[in-house]
């Protein structure tokens, strides 16, 4: 059973986070991506080809982080790799006992710096989370056997705010009945979306089929929420939140002081079980966000072993 | 194609924008082929999708789980939205999805696809 599993099976409050993108120069610089938050989270997401753009893989960097310690969660998408790469990639995570996977569809290839790339999608997310859970349970999607069955603890993602909001928490009700226990979501720069979703969550049983982790996206500069807004599918940062960091003394500690705001409201929310940490550069910020709303180190929540409220 | 195949391409293609995928879901997905997403998500809409539900992609469209969502509820069949749809049998396109809905061709799975509708 992963770490993750484990933290997720008795309460307590989790912390993940997601790692820089990689590309090259050696195990040192997986190390030097994570070190600076290294002590608060359960688990590290070695990302899959984000917006479109090539980096090393996320089957590579999950073996980097597992080789340095650090516990990984697998992320695939179903952009670049047909059902059968899918699976390999899976049974040779588990072969190196990478339990965590987070199955998301991922962004289009016109995303990327390749927009003239073949998309494959073969699979839905939806269907890469049911043939993921076939596997743990000992079968490939053709029904040929696994033997002994892969340990798996797998994962998916949910958009809040993206249209059809009211279908949100149908479409990640799917995803648990096809096998995912845990739920990261795409990152908001506004509340009322996210405790929207987490009431119907709650409501509708999925808080407590899935532990929900929402995202908290760490920038340095009006420019940065900006860019985001223009270019990243899926998030959009109100208006009023740019100009409030563009008419501030420091706008640097203005956006630290907006990311710091929405993670103490999110962890409060009824039905959520921790947080899911990204920052773009600096990855300093992610510690310093936990200091600053006082989460408990890692060792800490395990030998305490509180639920998921934190005591601040 | 063969001539059944024909005759539903020329009956589906101009009202829904039929691909020939040759295993239509059509009904339980409020009258929206799904197929025409260019992801081909059979399960829902992903998380790209337009403030104002425009898809992500093909800005130029609405997204078509948006339009699905919408219009799901005024089917008979409005719960099977919820489904949980099998992946595309590849070996299908551009057969009779009618011919394959006869014969059942189209609800085979693979046999380590054991999740429940």
């Amino acid at each position: 059973m992963s770490r993750l599993e484990e933290a997720v099976r008795d309460g307590r409050f989790l912390v993940t986070a997601e790692l820089l993108t990689v590309n090259t120069g050696g195990l040192d610089v997986v190390r030097h991506h994570f070190e600076p938050y290294e002590e608060w989270v359960d688990a590290v997401n070695a990302t899959d080809n984000t917006a479109a753009h090539a980096h090393a893989s996320p089957l590579a960097v999950a073996i980097a982080l597992k080789q340095l310690g650090m516990e990984p969660i697998m992320q695939l998408v179903c952009r670049d790799r047909n059902r059968i790469a899918l699976q390999a990639d899976i049974a040779g995570a588990a072969l190196h006992g990478i339990e965590n996977l987070c199955c998301l569809t991922g962004d289009d290839v016109t995303a990327g710096d390749e927009p003239e790339a073949r998309r494959v999608f073969d699979l839905d997310s939806i269907q890469l989370v049911a043939v993921a859970e076939s596997m743990r349970q000992g079968r490939y999607l053709s029904g040929r056997k696994l033997d002994p069955p892969p340990a798996l603890f797998i994962g998916a993602v949910e958009n809040p705010q993206a249209p059809p909001v009211d279908y949100r928490v149908d479409r990640a009700l799917k995803k648990v009945r096809a096998g995912a226990r845990f739920l990261q979501l795409q990152v908001v720069y506004e509340l009322e979306p996210l405790a929207r979703f987490m009431a119907e969550a709650v409501e509708k049983g999925l808080a407590e089929r899935a532990a929900i982790l929402p995202s908290i996206c760490l920038v340095r500069s009006p420019k940065a929420l900006r860019f985001i807004d223009e270019n990243v599918p899926g998030i959009s940062v109100p208006a009023g939140v740019i100009e409030r960091c563009e008419r501030a003394a420091d706008p640097e500690a203005e956006c630290f002081e907006i990311a710091c705001e929405l993670a103490d409201a999110a962890r409060s929310l009824p039905g959520v079980r921790g947080l899911h940490l990204i920052s773009f550069r600096k990855e300093a910020g992610i510690a310093r966000l936990c200091r600053r709303l006082g989460i408990p180190t890692r060792e800490e929540r395990e030998t305490i072993g509180n639920g998921s409220r934190v005591a601040v | 194609m063969r001539p059944l195949a024909l005759v539903e391409a020329a009956v589906k293609k101009p009202v829904f924008g039929c691909q020939m995928c040759g295993q239509c879901v059509l009904h339980s997905t409020g009258m929206t082929c799904p197929m025409n997403c260019p992801k081909t998500l059979r399960n829902g809409p992903c998380g790209g999708v337009r403030p104002d539900g425009r898809c992500e992609v093909k800005p130029e469209m609405r997204c078509v789980w948006v339009k699905a969502v919408e219009r799901a509820p005024r089917t008979p069949w409005a719960h099977e939205i919820n489904d949980l749809r099998k992946p595309v049998d590849n070996r299908l396109w551009n057969t009779s999805s009618w011919a394959n809905y006869f014969t059942k061709r189209d609800r085979v799975a693979p046999k380590g696809w054991r999740v429940e509708a």
